[in-house]
């Protein structure tokens, strides 16, 4: 293998295991959009949120990983359900433009929360993969991108099948399509509704936990969000499958921007996508194409 | 109650009607012309400060109040023309050519973005104004040839022919008198031909189609006015920080100034100048306010952020119409009384129209 083509494979790994993140992360917007058409700008909080409660769980109180991470899931999951069932519900029937608000305000709430909690400084804790590597052709591949990979899989998984085979998944699926209908078959729209936010709450912790090791415990985490925009709008806003195709494809291309592009282009360039595909095919990749009621 | 009884065609273009209104108008214009030689300098700098973010807030007001269009990025307007403006003074371009040329220039980026922005609608355009604001806060960074990089750059002190006006008090009047043109231009444009047409967009575009309004020129339109009012805000601004940097226009600004316009109602210009009031000096307020605080509570840091966000959240769920509908009330309240019943603005269930398929 020659040098370039080594970099181009490093490069490759790299971008997958950074848009196996994005693609957890927009996941969650997914869900919570389809179940409350709400585009919950509060969800990278979240995650910063999960990822200061792992810290704390890790080298606070000394819990083993794997409780640690069991234990921050049920915590956002149970914040994100609080969340709908006590405030974003309020605003059901309102204008698009109300949910955007009222979550660019719990976003601020909570990261001013975390501020006031944990103060402005980084931290870091250890995962059991920390500093291992594996070498495969001359490609190294830290064991935490893998693992990262493989639970980002193991998540969308479990969530399809949730979604086809359980009653509950089922009847998530009915009150996303048709409210009305799903309600006069019993289904109880509300609960179903905040357990899907609590379902994102959960994705979102997942994505936190695995995403601070590699950059670091901190209330930028947030930005987070902004690329899972970029990876929901290239992939398909409101589909399932464009949420994990997006996220890998904006981890990719940041990735080779930042050696094949000029300096400093890997910082924009998944909002220059986000604006390209917006402008030239609008309903992205693979999402259906929306007609407007009118 | 009150009934206007017009006896000229002209009586119904007056801006203010009643002879109460005009001595209420008159005695705060009296009180912003003393001011600066009774209040501190501080709070003389505070309010130069407050006057800018009018402007800004103003600006946002047209497009999001008005036309209906949401921009989460409007702190990238008010960047190109802090920068735009700094830049033309360094050249040796005169403050009252470099002013206009500034707010011309942030129109043109208006019209740049508006063209390819107004092909999405709602949540997509929320999403395409956040993402121009994080390039444009990124290629200034960069352009270091222009813009001196994230190091900044300085700017240098107003002068109108050959007098300094880098005094606060100068600042001051300058500030408070475009603040005034802007409001007055607004006033008069909003309730003309486009301003309706404005209007008439955001209620219902396919309404305002129909009736032979052209829908994308008139968002342009809103884009290129908004973008070029808020520009002329951030050349002031530049004066107001004199030294630029990319950290000064970053996403917290857009939201401040989205803040603003909700807050303070949208679509109504004092609710544009009430929220910005409210938005820029919440963080002086919170800061004397903090001593009488518990010393756990005051030491924290993010105690801003948190109060943003709450205020921001009550708002959105308990005053939809902004500090603006309050005043509205409470003048309904005081004219009409005992009349008043708190059903004259219950608001009737609205159901959005959902974008999925039925």
């Amino acid at each position: 293998m020659n040098a370039s083509a080594q970099v181009f494979a490093q490069l490759t790994v790299n971008g997958i295991a950074v848009g196996a993140i994005y693609a957890l992360v927009a996941l969650g917007l997914v869900l919570t959009y389809k179940a409350t058409e709400v585009l919950n700008f509060a969800h990278g909080d979240l995650l910063a949120v999960s990822a200061f409660t792992a810290w704390g769980l890790i080298t606070v109180v000394g819990l083993s990983f794997w409780w640690a991470l069991a234990a921050t899931v049920a915590i956002a999951a149970l914040l994100a359900y609080g969340m709908d069932a006590l405030i974003i519900r309020r605003i059901a029937g309102q204008p698009q433009f109300a949910g955007v608000m009222l979550t660019i305000a719990l976003a601020f709430m909570l990261r001013g929360l975390i501020s006031m909690g944990f103060g402005p400084e980084s931290r870091n804790y250890p995962t059991p993969w920390t500093g291992q590597t594996t070498h495969v052709g001359g490609v190294a591949i830290a064991n935490l991108q893998l693992v990262i990979v493989g639970m980002s899989l193991a998540v969308t998984a479990v969530l399809l099948l949730f979604f086809r085979s359980t009653r509950l998944g089922v009847a998530m699926q009915a009150a996303s399509q048709n409210q009305l209908a799903a309600y006069l078959t019993g289904v109880r729209v509300k609960r179903v509704n905040s357990l899907v936010w609590a379902l994102a709450g959960a994705t979102a912790a997942v994505a936190g936990v695995l995403l601070a090791p590699i950059t670091l415990v901190d209330v930028t985490l947030w930005f987070v969000v902004l690329k899972a925009l970029a990876a929901l709008v290239l992939g398909g806003f409101g589909s399932i499958a464009g949420a994990i195709v997006g996220g890998l494809l904006i981890g990719l291309i940041e990735q080779y921007a930042g050696v094949y592009l000029p300096d400093g282009s890997k910082d924009i360039v998944a909002y220059v996508v986000l604006i390209g595909v917006l402008i030239v095919r609008p309903h992205g990749l693979l999402g259906e194409a929306h007609g407007k009621r009118v | 109650m009150r009934f206007d009884y017009n006896t000229q065609h002209r009586d119904s273009f007056a801006l203010l009607r009643h002879t109460d209104q005009r001595i209420a108008y008159g005695l705060l214009v009296a009180a912003l012309l003393v001011l600066p030689w009774i209040a501190s300098k501080f709070f003389v700098g505070e309010l130069t400060y407050v006057f800018i973010l009018c402007i800004a807030s103003l600006g946002l007001m047209v497009l999001t109040g008005y036309t209906g269009q949401v921009s989460l990025g409007h702190a990238a307007f008010l960047a190109v023309g802090a920068y735009a403006h700094a830049w033309m003074l360094s050249k040796g371009v005169p403050l009252l050519v470099s002013l206009p040329l500034s707010g011309l220039l942030c129109a043109a980026f208006g019209v740049a973005l508006g063209v390819p922005a107004i092909r999405v609608s709602g949540l997509y355009l929320a999403m395409v104004t956040l993402a121009f604001s994080v390039i444009a806060t990124h290629v200034i960074g960069h352009w270091a040839s222009v813009t001196g990089g994230f190091t900044g750059l300085a700017v240098s002190e107003p002068m109108i022919a050959g007098v300094a006006l880098g005094g606060p008090k100068a600042f001051y009047f300058l500030c408070l008198a475009l603040l005034v043109l802007v409001l007055i231009g607004l006033l008069n444009l909003l309730r003309s031909g486009l301003g309706r047409a404005f209007l008439g967009v955001r209620d219902s575009e396919a309404a305002a189609y129909s009736l032979g309004i052209p829908v994308s020129r008139v968002k342009v339109t809103a884009f290129a006015l908004s973008a070029g009012v808020t520009g002329l805000a951030g050349a002031l601004f530049a004066h107001h920080t004199k030294y630029l940097t990319p950290d000064a226009f970053t996403l917290i600004l857009s939201m401040e100034l989205v803040l603003m316009v909700v807050i303070g109602g949208l679509g109504s210009l004092r609710g544009a100048l009430l929220g910005a009031i409210l938005i820029s000096l919440l963080p002086t307020l919170i800061s004397r306010i903090k001593p009488m605080l518990p010393d756990q509570l005051a030491k924290q840091f993010g105690l801003e952020t948190f109060i943003f966000g709450l205020i921001l959240a009550l708002f959105v769920l308990f005053e939809p119409m902004g500090i603006n509908g309050r005043w509205l009330k409470l003048r309904a309240l005081v004219e009409t009384f005992p009349l008043y019943r708190r059903d004259t603005f219950k608001r009737s269930k609205r159901y959005m129209k959902s974008e999925r398929y039925k």
